[in-house]
């Protein structure tokens, strides 16, 4: 985009550089890590309107589950995108998730605590955990890779077992009937833009139940969260100081810490990043099923990656955007709920998947070339 | 008050057993350019990470504008105003020159809190300082691994400058670079001196080093073989000590002087 405004402010500004190149739009939009999700996005979209566009599947309901899947994962994507670009991995998402299910439901339904403090509970155990996750890669110069695959373990058996001990069981139901009142779960719980679907219903534009409401109630809080965590996270990667420290950190570590990046600070705060981003997750998809699984989120951490990379994120870290992971995610939501509105059988849901990131990352390394090559 | 702008005293500095540097000293004034040369595993790296801050020296002193300065970070040694250029340079290829320029000490705007990086001051800035050097950043938001070797190192040198430089410590700067790209950067050292800079130019190539450099100090097995001024010693005279010339000089005479015995008897 600057490259862009330059270009055309300095046809008009009087120390006119004739030197610059002209670069038209379609260059600059070329550099931009986003593309290929962004491409991908409307490739997915032509396709379904094709193929399901007579099925409900862009109905006001239709678009609100595809969204909903897409957000829930773009959540846990972004924070993982932004981890990438700080030059680290964290595989111990999904357990992340389960682990601060059981951190809000335990405490909730079996010691009594009110619903507000569990959830807190939750998200103080996950900044201990990213901490953890983020002193132990800095400190001990390890591939995070090893470190976050032990702690995808180690959370997960403790999350299992501490579930059994205490309750017998693999799930703790019984969570909904607090929701209501408490001062914090609505944030993760709540529909917003009611009214609009209500008017709407009563227009008649879009599906309505038998009994006259509407079908599709409302925005799911997962949107919300998703929109307003990929807006915070592209105005700190592009606006802030922190925001080029994280690039810097992913780009070149011994290079940033020698001109004063405090590179073990930035790891550390973005490994909190994903285990907060993992809660967050939790909590809403907690508080909407009204019961926590020691099984949540498994497997969540690989398809987090996998979003970052369809949103150009590079595996060697420096590179990427929080946009482009969101894009990424909601390739990944729409082809998923998508799949039920064709004749093409759900199993072939992985296959896509796989092959989807397989050309994000060709691509990819190809537009780093590009970038780093003279032009 | 001295003449000089930085002297380090009888730097020594050790690892265990290991005598890494040794009575090392060396003065610089203002505008001054002194090279010091030296063969691999002469210390020049030990030596430079002590100017630096990276290490402390186990003996020895440094002062800066009369004052004695003991550095426990790299930090403190940019602050007092000694910028070192290393040879990565510490630049990030995939980000643009503003975001490298500024890397670390980006400037801010904007209300406590909510602060946030100053893009297009910094672009200003940035695109002002490589065109007073006269390389042409087409667009500071280009990313770095665009640029040429020289351009690169150039834009370091600049960076640390811009960033309150008083001495310039330069690590082999001109060693991954071809003929052209090489005077580039000289030239540019050349004149951050006459601006008043002193610059401590690292490096193991004579030809590059005699042409810009008003004075020479030697470095061999982490012992100065002394500080020379240009008028006083000859490019080749200087060669001959970084390589050991010495040692295969005197070599060559006692030879001379055993054949002269011998045929004697």
């Amino acid at each position: 985009m600057s490259l862009k405004s330059k270009s055309i402010s300095s046809k008009n500004s009087l120390n006119e550089d004739e030197r610059l190149k002209k670069i038209s739009p379609l260059r600059v939009l070329l550099n931009r890590p986003e593309l290929g999700a962004l491409g991908g996005s409307i490739l997915v979209f032509i396709f379904f309107g094709i193929v399901a566009g007579d099925t409900g599947m862009f109905s006001a309901y239709g678009m609100l589950n595809f969204l909903d899947v897409s957000a829930n994962l773009g959540i846990i994507a972004i924070a993982a995108a932004m981890l990438m670009i700080g030059g680290e991995f964290d595989l111990s998402i999904g357990s992340m998730i389960g682990f601060a299910g059981i951190c809000i439901a335990i405490p909730a339904i079996y010691w009594g605590w009110p619903l507000w403090m569990s959830i807190v509970f939750a998200f103080a155990m996950a900044v201990l955990v990213g901490y953890f996750n983020g002193i132990m890669v800095v400190k001990t110069g390890l591939p995070s890779f090893i470190v976050t695959l032990a702690m995808l373990f180690i959370l997960r058996g403790l999350t299992l077992a501490i579930t059994r001990l205490i309750t017998g069981r693999t799930q703790v139901p019984g969570l909904r009937v607090l929701i209501e009142d408490d001062p914090l779960a609505w944030l993760f719980a709540t529909d917003t833009f009611k009214w609009l679907f209500t008017w709407l219903g009563s227009l008649k534009l879009i599906e309505l139940r038998t009994d006259g409401t509407p079908l599709a109630t409302g925005i799911p809080p997962s949107v919300i969260w998703f929109i307003a965590l990929t807006l915070f996270a592209t105005w700190i990667l592009m606006k802030t100081r922190y925001g080029n420290w994280i690039f810097a950190s992913g780009g070149d570590k011994v290079g940033a810490t020698n001109v004063g990046v405090p590179v073990g600070r930035v790891k550390i705060s973005l490994f909190i990043g994903t285990a907060v981003a993992s809660t967050i997750f939790a909590c809403i998809q907690v508080l909407d099923a009204g019961s926590a699984d020691t099984m949540r989120g498994t497997l969540k951490e690989l398809e987090a990656i996998a979003a970052a990379v369809v949103g150009g994120c590079l595996l060697t870290g420096g590179y990427g955007s929080a946009i482009g992971a969101a894009f990424g995610a909601i390739i990944f939501g729409t082809v998923s709920m998508g799949i039920f509105y064709t004749d093409v059988d759900t199993d072939w849901f992985k296959v896509f998947l796989g092959a989807m990131m397989l050309i994000a990352v060709v691509f990819n390394n190809y537009i780093r070339k590009k970038v780093t090559e003279s032009k | 008050m001295s003449d000089y702008l930085v002297q380090f005293n009888n730097i020594s500095k050790f690892f265990g057993k290991v005598i890494a540097l040794k009575d090392v000293t060396m003065r610089l004034k203002k505008g001054e350019i002194m090279c010091l040369l030296g063969d691999n595993g002469a210390g020049k790296s030990t030596l430079i990470k002590t100017l630096a801050g990276v290490h402390k020296p186990d003996e020895g002193e440094i002062i800066f504008e009369d004052n004695k300065i003991v550095f426990d970070s790299p930090k403190d040694a940019l602050d007092i105003g000694i910028g070192t250029v290393y040879q990565d340079l510490a630049l990030v290829p995939l980000m643009s020159v503003t975001r490298n320029f500024f890397m670390g000490r980006e400037p801010q705007k904007g209300i406590p809190f909510l602060k946030t990086f100053d893009v297009e001051k910094a672009n200003k800035i940035a695109a002002d300082r490589m065109g007073q050097i006269g390389i042409d950043v087409r667009d500071p938001s280009q990313a770095v691994g665009t640029m040429s070797g020289g351009e690169r190192q150039c834009l370091a040198i600049s960076r640390a400058i811009y960033f309150g430089a008083k001495v310039l410590v330069l690590d082999e700067p001109t060693s991954a670079l071809g003929v052209h790209q090489a005077s580039m950067v000289l030239k540019y050292i050349v004149k951050a001196a006459s601006e008043g800079l002193a610059v401590i130019l690292i490096t193991h190539n004579v030809h590059h080093a005699y042409p810009v450099g008003n004075s020479f100090t030697v470095l061999n097995r982490g012992k100065s073989m002394g500080t020379f001024q240009k008028k006083d010693i000859s490019r080749e005279k200087l060669l001959s000590m970084m390589a050991g010339g010495e040692e295969l000089d005197k070599l060559e005479v006692e030879l001379q002087e055993m054949d002269r015995i011998h045929n004697k008897n």
